[in-house]
């Protein structure tokens, strides 16, 4: 049997990062003060974490304008959901297999 | 290994609340149904005094047979009554919703209430245009019923974005609007139930599940 710990996605180690996924399985696109509130981070801690998403091609960034405010909107990828689901999996295996 | 099992608990609590608060506006408080049923039920009461008055005697025969054309003061006395109870009412129901969300730390104003309120509003505007439109065409009969199934729709609507509770309260709205249509001339009790009754009802319902 291969262990579930071993199936964990490194890149969701951190509350942040799952906080950004979480939102974005849920809903089509979310901007990013939005997300601030959310999960409660400051501007750099988020934009950090939003970047290495993003690297990782799990979400999608989309740069507009509401006037002349600028709206950057996020989105999850299918390659995002897919690792984002896998790991959500992994953590309900770990909980079910010690109970 | 304990250890592990509870970072893992405390991940997918995180992640469940991450959602529900991002895609739901879970703020909606009991209260603001209670009160909203509460001012329908006043409104009823003051129309149906005016009915009762030998000045509107007329009127009221109208309404009853449906032959009402366009705005006749009454008419325009009990629009403007309605309006100021959907206004009281929602402001009220904005109140308690408000003070909800300051004791939860949650922010009245993101994307889920967004959500909430275009869902919400699109399908009352136009239950609006129609019930405005059978007031000038002098369909009497078809305002309380109209009033009834639009805001019903508007309800199922929002309740993707909100308690999904909310949906049967949506449900009850549309049924009773259209069992009205069986009876017309009845409108006013129909209204003072869809709007009072099963508001205070669905307010104190919902109070006891989430807010106690």
């Amino acid at each position: 049997m291969n262990n579930p710990i071993g199936q964990l996605n490194k890149i969701f180690d951190s509350r942040i990062r799952i906080g950004i996924m979480s939102a974005l399985m849920v809903n089509e696109d979310v901007n990013f003060n939005d997300l601030k509130a959310l999960i409660d981070v400051t501007d750099g801690n988020l934009a950090t974490h939003l970047k290495t998403l993003e690297e990782n091609n799990f979400i999608k960034v989309e740069k507009g304008f509401i006037g002349r405010k600028t709206n950057t909107v996020y989105s999850i990828t299918k390659v995002g959901e897919k690792a984002f689901r896998a790991h959500i999996d992994a953590l309900e295996i770990i909980i079910k297999g010690l109970n | 290994m304990q250890d592990n099992k509870d970072a893992s608990l405390e991940a997918l609590q995180e992640i469940r609340s991450i959602m529900d608060r991002s895609a739901r506006f879970i703020s909606l408080s009991g209260w603001s149904g209670v009160w909203a049923g509460a001012i329908a039920l006043v409104g009823s009461y003051i129309a149906y005094g005016w009915m009762q008055k030998p000045d509107y005697g007329y009127a009221r025969a109208q309404i009853n047979e449906g032959s009402v054309t366009s705005f006749s003061p009454f008419i325009m006395h009990i629009i403007l009554l309605a309006l100021s109870v959907f206004i009281i009412a929602f402001a009220g129901g904005y109140y308690f919703t408000y003070k909800k969300a300051q004791s939860q730390g949650h922010k009245l104003w993101n994307n889920a209430s967004r959500q909430m309120l275009i869902q919400l509003l699109f399908p009352l505007l136009v239950g609006g245009i129609f019930t405005m439109f059978f007031i000038y065409y002098g369909c009497a009969i078809f305002i309380a019923p109209a009033c009834l199934v639009f805001y019903g729709l508007a309800l199922i609507s929002a309740s993707r974005h909100t308690l999904s509770d909310i949906r049967y309260l949506g449900m009850l709205d549309v049924v009773l609007g259209c069992v009205n249509l069986f009876f017309p001339g009845h409108g006013l009790l129909f209204w003072a139930a869809g709007f009072g009754l099963l508001h205070i009802l669905y307010g104190v319902i919902m109070w006891n599940k989430y807010d106690k």
